[in-house]
């Protein structure tokens, strides 16, 4: 029996990493207008303090006493991967059954008028970033791990 | 296959279990402050192993644990009872396997290999973290403890010799993290929870986890199927194969493995891409090919650590043809002390001649009377063989496992009547690639995927 499915595959271009850690669901988001521009952007549990800024750490311009629409978009790629039950939980916020979506989470929290959070997640976010992707560098091994035996593949993903 | 040896009772089985469940019922509500509830539990284990050589240091453990008063060397007596109770199941499974397959067993005992020995320091972090977890119990958990493993675990997979530990921890802290907080949790995976903490706690002795070769093979490697494990941040596949030596010995049967820990948005075709390039044995399985091995190192329980320079590619043969021809004859190693557990069992079978009954409670095949649960979930996202094609066959490899308190079979390939020819599917045919039209879709998706992260990272890294 597995307790966590998989995540859901979805694409990656516009918001190439998300997860719940450090007591945020927190992520980065691509800039719909520059290529080169990268957006680090979080969302604290149970305050739902917002934080928004640029991969230079200049503060993002939409962010300013409201989720912009990297947060918006940062929350509904976590429903893809996580499910919205798995991030309502997390981020503490209480949505009936019909609202319990991408669009019902985030009203749910705006309609509480969160406060601006301090940038200094910003680093973080970017070296959690950084561990995610360490992933990708670690060499294969061929000697057996049994202990995979317990984490069978669901075959949910199609 | 005398299938009606798989639904008979086993005797003793469901002792061993009212034990093993009693202590897990324990790490539920944590040892922090044990109930009076608790200590039947506890007791209840120690009893179980107490005609073993564990019954002294486990009865003390029961002891100072129910008054509070343990220590990391008496959860670890705990553990160890529960793994060895758990073992004395999957022997008793195993030779009812055994029974009904007829098939023989290498007489080799299995020898503890000889490793390198791991820095003991992560081992004692783990451990800490892991006596942590059985003080607050599965109610207790909340992310401040749960984040305890991340940095241990960030240690340990750089280090290969630490990666089965390091790959245990994470998927089981991923799970618990997203579970938590605990005292909120509706449902908790008793078993299952008390199955990975007890396994963490003994690979943190120095040397439980050795699998070092012993032997080296030389001969004919024929492929039955690809068994895909993953979670979150790991993946492995494990070919289940025929060797048939080439000095002419017994026929054995083998398993090759190649894991990997990846970003958890590696999904479906991305695992065999990642997994591919390091061994040429799963192109072998898409092509439907055996291979020649030359000197291929192997552990006693029958696992080959791969090695491309011992391998080259062989003639063609199919899985169905391996089965049924080299398969009755192949012997099966012997299992490792510390493998031994229910879980673990995945032994390659045949079966043919069939109905398929296809019930709200999932499929199932009914042989000569015995109804046996098909594990249609266990097969690969990225891959041919789907619940209908399971559903329609007239025969199946697969891999018998026992789940849920009952044996159960893990499809590897079935083969269907087609226009009046057989035409077999494998659940892991992608493996090596696939020129099937989803197939590439799904491929050019993953490698979308890992080029976006590499990309994205690229331009953070540039501030």
């Amino acid at each position: 029996m597995r307790v966590v499915p998989s995540a859901r595959p979805r694409k990656l271009a516009k918001v190439p990493f998300v997860e719940l850690a450090d007591g945020r669901l927190q992520g980065v988001v691509s800039s719909g207008s520059d290529i080169g521009r990268v957006y680090v952007s979080s969302v604290e549990a149970g305050t739902y303090a917002f934080s928004c800024s640029t991969n230079n750490n200049r503060p993002c311009g939409g962010a300013r006493g409201a989720f912009c629409n990297h947060i918006r978009a940062l929350i509904g790629e976590a429903v893809l991967q996580y499910g919205a039950e798995r991030v309502a939980r997390y981020l503490k916020v209480d949505v009936a059954g019909e609202q319990a979506d991408a669009q019902g989470l985030t009203s749910a929290m705006t309609s509480t008028r969160p406060a601006q959070g301090d940038r200094s997640a910003a680093a973080q976010v970017f070296s959690r970033f950084l561990r995610h992707l360490a992933y990708l560098e670690f060499a294969p091994t061929t000697a057996p791990v049994p202990e995979m035996h317990w984490f069978p593949t669901t075959g949910a993903v199609a | 296959m005398r299938a009606d040896l798989l639904t008979d009772a086993v005797e003793g089985l469901d002792e061993a279990l009212a034990a093993v469940d009693g202590f897990d019922e324990v790490l539920v509500g944590g040892l922090l402050r044990p109930q009076p509830g608790q200590a039947a539990g506890l007791a209840g284990l120690a009893d179980a192993v107490a005609g073993s050589p564990l019954a002294g240091r486990v009865a003390e453990a029961a002891e100072k644990t129910a008054a509070g008063a343990a220590d990391e060397d008496h959860y670890m007596a705990l553990a160890a009872a529960r793994t060895a109770l758990l073992g004395s199941v999957h022997d008793a499974l195993v030779a009812r396997i055994e029974e009904a397959v007829g098939r023989p067993r290498a007489e080799e005992p299995a020898v503890g290999a000889a490793g390198a020995e791991h820095p003991v320091n992560l081992l004692v972090a783990a451990r800490g973290w892991l006596c942590d977890l059985a003080r607050a119990g599965w109610q207790g958990i909340d992310h401040e403890l749960i984040g305890g493993a991340a940095p241990v675990v960030t240690a340990m997979l750089p280090e290969p010799g630490l990666r089965r530990l390091a790959t245990l921890l994470d998927g089981f802290a991923a799970e618990l993290a997203a579970s938590c907080p605990g005292a909120t949790l509706e449902r908790v995976p008793v078993r299952r929870w008390a199955d990975l903490w007890s396994r963490a706690m003994l690979l943190t002795l120095p040397g439980a986890d050795r699998a070092t070769a012993v032997g080296e093979a030389t001969g004919r490697l024929l492929p039955l199927g690809v068994d895909l494990h993953e979670h979150a941040t790991a993946v492995q596949a494990q070919v289940h194969a025929v060797f048939e030596p080439a000095d002419g010995g017994t026929p054995r049967l083998v398993r090759a493995s190649v894991s990997a820990p990846k970003p958890d948005t590696v999904v479906g075709a991305g695992l065999w891409q990642l997994l591919r390039p390091h061994m040429s044995l799963l192109t072998a399985v898409s092509e439907g090919r055996a291979m020649e091995l030359d000197a291929m190192p192997v552990t006693a329980e029958g696992d080959l650590i791969w090695d491309e320079a011992h391998a080259a590619q062989g003639e063609p043969a199919e899985p169905f043809t391996t089965a049924r021809v080299a398969l009755p004859t192949a012997a099966a190693a012997p299992v490792a002390p510390v493998d031994r557990h229910p879980a673990r069992i995945a032994v390659p079978v045949l079966l043919e001649g069939y109905a398929v009954e296809d019930e709200a409670e999932g499929v199932a095949f009914r042989i000569a009377g015995e109804r046996l649960a098909v594990d249609a979930g266990r097969v690969p996202a990225a891959g041919p063989l789907t619940a209908d094609a399971v559903a329609s066959s007239a025969a199946c490899v697969g891999l018998l496992r026992w789940d849920a308190g009952e044996f159960r079979l893990q499809p590897l390939a079935v083969e269907r009547t087609v226009r009046k020819r057989p035409v077999a599917v494998q659940a892991g045919a992608w493996a090596g690639g696939t020129a099937d039209k989803a197939g590439v879709r799904a491929e050019k998706a993953a490698t979308d995927a890992v080029n976006v992260l590499r990309e994205r990272a690229g331009r953070l890294l540039r501030k």
